[in-house]
C-alpha cells in the first residue's frame, strides 16, 4: 500500500478550490500537509514574529482542514506556522486550532513542534565550531546572534516524524523545510527515501505543478520506487514537463535538494504520464550526511518614513532625474544642519516609480511617461528622526523649482500628510548550518489534548 | 534583432531564499535554447547584474529546454536598498537584451577569441 499525501495547496491563506478538497479526501488519504510559511515575503516576519497572512483567512481554511481531518480520521500536519514558524506563531496557531476544536465539537490530541533559538545558545554553537556557511556567505561573528529579534532552526522530516510518532491528530510545527512535513510519513512507513524527498518538493505549492496552479489540491502516493501526483481539480493534469519544471522553483540547484539529512540527487529521475491526469517520478537518489539544520535569523535595522509625490507637469516629468538629484542634494544639507545627523546616521533615496523604481541603476529600458511618483524613503535609529526627515522634505516635495528662475511649481500629494510612518525596517542575517548530533536537540515538542463533546 | 523574450516562453526571476536570485529561462525547442543558451554566456549574465564570473552558476537542462542561472541576489531581499521583494523584475531585464550571437564581448565560457 503506498503512503497517500493530500496537499491543499501551497501554503494556507493561499486559498484553494473546496471541492476538490472534498474529492482528495474521497481518495482516502494517510495524511493531510500544508506549509504555512517562506521567507519569501520578506525579513518583516521573522524580524517582528508574525503572520503575513489575516488571521480571519487563517481560521477559515484550517477550519476546513480541520473538518476533513475529522472525516479522512488520519493527521493533519502544518509546517513553519505563521509565515516565519516563531514559537509564538505555533502558539497562535494553537489558539486558531482550539477555537476551530470547540466551535466544530472536536476531540483532539495536538503536538506542537517548536524551532526558535536562544541566540545565547546559537552563539555558543559558534563559538564551538558547529557553525558553517552556506553559499552566498554572509558576515557571521559571535555579536550577531545577539543581535537578532528572532532565530529560526528549519526542522526536517525527523522533527515532523517525531511529532507524528507521538499520536497527534494534528502537528502545528514551527520553522522547517518546506518538504519535510510531506516527507515524514513516507521515510515513517519505510518508502523509497529519495523519491519521498523528490515528491515532497514536487508537492510543496500544491498544485503549482499542474495545468491549474490555483486549485490547490493535489494528491501524491508514494511507494517503494517511487511516487505519483496527482490534481484534485476538476479538469486539471500533472504533465511530466511541469512536474520536472518544478524542481526548478525557488532552488538554487535545479538537480539537488539540500536537507538537514542528506541530499537529494534528481539527475536520473524518469516522469511519465502514468494516466490522463497523473505522473509517474522515479529514480531520484537520497544521499545521507551528517546532520544540520539551517538557521534563518532577523534583526531590526531602523525605522522608515515614506513621503509620496506624484510629478504630472511634463516639464518636470522630462526631468525627474534631474529633480530628485537637486532634491536629495538639498536634503543632504539641511538634515545634518536642522537635525543635527552625522552623515552616516541616516539613509535616504528618493525612487522615481514610473521610471526605474524596480530596478534601479540596473533598468535598461526607458519610456516617456504622463507623471512620475517620487517615493521618498528616510531610515533613521528611531522613528521620531525618520519622521523628522520626511517632514522636513515635505515643502520640498510640493514646491521644489527645477531652477531659481522659475514661478513655484506645484506637484499633486496622494494624501494628507503625504508622508506616513512604516515602522522598523529589519533584515535577515543568518545563511548558516548547525551541526547537530540529536536532531532533536534545537527543538521542542509537546503535546496537549482538548476534549469538547 | 529579436530579444530573449521573443524567443523564450517564460522567463521567471524568484528568490531562492533571501540571498539568492535563481532565474530561469524556458525556450519552446531545442533549436530555441541552443540559441538563448548561446546569447546568453555567463559572462553577459554577470554583467548584467553586475556580479563577478565566479559567483553565477549555470545550469543547461536540455530535458526541459531551459536554462537557468543562480547567483547572489543583487541585493539582499528586504535590505533599506532592496526594490522589489519577490525579485520577479529582474526577469525582465533578460528578457529585453537582444539574442545576439556571441561577439569577443559576450562569447561562451571557454570560446577563443577570433
Amino acid at each position: 500500500m503506498p503512503t497517500r499525501v493530500l496537499i491543499p495547496a501551497g501554503a494556507l491563506g493561499l486559498g484553494f478550490d473546496v471541492a476538490a478538497l472534498w474529492r482528495g479526501i474521497e481518495t482516502r488519504p494517510d495524511i493531510i500537509v500544508i506549509d504555512g510559511g517562506s521567507t519569501d515575503s520578506g525579513p518583516h516576519y521573522l524580524g517582528t514574529g508574525t503572520s503575513k497572512y489575516s488571521r480571519a483567512a487563517t481560521k477559515a481554511e484550517w477550519k476546513l482542514l480541520m473538518e476533513a481531518r475529522a472525516r479522512a480520521g488520519v493527521p493533519l500536519a502544518i509546517g513553519t506556522a505563521g509565515t516565519c514558524g516563531t514559537d509564538a506563531m505555533v502558539d497562535r496557531m494553537y489558539d486558531i486550532t482550539c477555537e476551530i476544536a470547540a466551535e466544530l465539537g472536536q476531540s483532539l490530541k495536538i503536538a506542537r513542534l517548536y524551532s526558535e533559538q536562544d541566540p545565547a545558545a546559537v552563539e555558543a554553537a559558534l563559538k564551538a565550531g558547529k557553525i558553517r556557511p552556506l553559499w552566498p556567505e554572509q558576515p557571521l561573528d559571535e555579536t550577531v546572534p545577539d543581535t537578532c529579534s528572532h532565530i529560526v532552526a528549519l526542522a526536517g522530516a525527523e522533527q515532523i516524524t517525531a511529532a507524528l510518532e507521538t499520536g497527534a491528530d494534528i502537528v502545528i510545527a514551527g520553522r522547517c523545510t518546506d518538504t519535510a512535513p510531506i516527507a515524514a510519513l513516507p521515510l515513517l512507513r519505510g518508502e523509497h527515501p529519495g523519491a519521498a524527498w523528490h515528491g515532497a518538493k514536487i508537492g510543496e505549492c500544491g498544485a503549482l505543478c499542474s495545468t491549474n496552479p490555483t486549485s490547490g489540491v493535489i494528491v501524491i502516493d508514494f511507494d517503494r520506487t517511487g511516487f505519483t501526483v496527482r490534481p484534485m481539480a476538476e479538469g486539471a493534469r500533472c504533465t511530466p514537463e511541469l512536474v520536472a519544471a518544478h524542481m526548478l522553483y525557488e532552488n538554487a540547484d535545479p538537480q539537488i535538494l539540500h536537507e538537514p539529512g542528506g541530499r537529494l540527487d534528481v539527475r536520473a529521475a524518469s516522469h511519465e504520464q502514468a494516466d490522463e491526469t497523473a505522473v509517474r517520478v522515479s529514480g531520484a537518489i537520497w544521499h545521507e550526511g551528517p546532520y544540520g539544520v539551517k538557521l534563518e535569523g532577523a534583526r531590526q535595522v531602523g525605522f522608515q518614513s515614506c513621503a509620496l509625490v506624484l510629478l504630472r507637469d511634463p516639464a518636470y516629468v522630462a526631468q525627474a532625474e534631474k529633480w530628485c538629484a537637486l532634491l536629495e542634494a538639498r536634503l543632504h544639507r539641511e538634515i545634518p544642519a536642522r537635525l543635527e545627523l552625522a552623515r552616516g546616521d541616516y539613509h535616504l533615496e528618493l525612487r522615481q516609480i514610473g521610471r526605474n523604481a524596480t530596478l534601479g541603476a540596473l533598468e535598461t529600458a526607458s519610456a516617456s511617461p504622463a507623471e512620475i511618483g517620487v517615493l521618498l524613503i528616510a531610515t533613521a535609529a528611531d522613528q521620531a528622526t525618520a519622521r523628522e526627515i520626511a517632514r522636513l522634505a515635505n515643502p520640498h516635495l510640493l514646491h521644489m523649482p527645477l531652477s531659481d528662475t522659475e514661478p513655484q511649481a506645484t506637484h499633486a500629494f496622494p494624501f494628507s500628510p503625504p508622508e506616513w510612518d512604516r515602522g522598523a525596517l529589519h533584515e535577515f542575517c543568518l545563511n548558516h548550518v548547525l551541526a547537530c548530533d540529536d536532531p532533536m536537540t534545537p527543538f521542542r515538542l509537546c503535546t496537549d489534548e482538548v476534549h469538547h463533546a | 534583432m529579436p530579444r530573449i523574450g521573443d524567443i523564450a516562453t517564460r522567463i521567471r526571476a524568484k528568490n531562492a531564499g533571501p540571498f539568492v536570485l535563481t532565474i530561469d529561462i524556458f525556450c519552446p525547442d531545442p533549436a530555441g535554447f541552443d540559441t538563448i543558451c548561446r546569447a546568453l554566456p555567463t559572462t553577459r549574465i554577470a554583467a548584467l547584474f553586475h556580479q563577478p564570473r565566479a559567483e553565477i552558476r549555470r545550469f543547461e537542462l536540455p530535458a526541459l529546454n531551459v536554462l537557468k542561472f543562480s547567483l547572489p541576489r543583487p541585493v539582499v531581499q528586504g535590505s533599506h536598498n532592496d526594490r522589489d521583494m519577490h525579485a520577479s523584475g529582474w526577469a525582465l531585464l533578460i528578457s529585453a537584451l537582444e539574442a545576439a550571437p556571441p561577439t569577443c564581448e559576450n562569447a561562451p565560457d571557454g570560446a577563443t577569441r577570433p
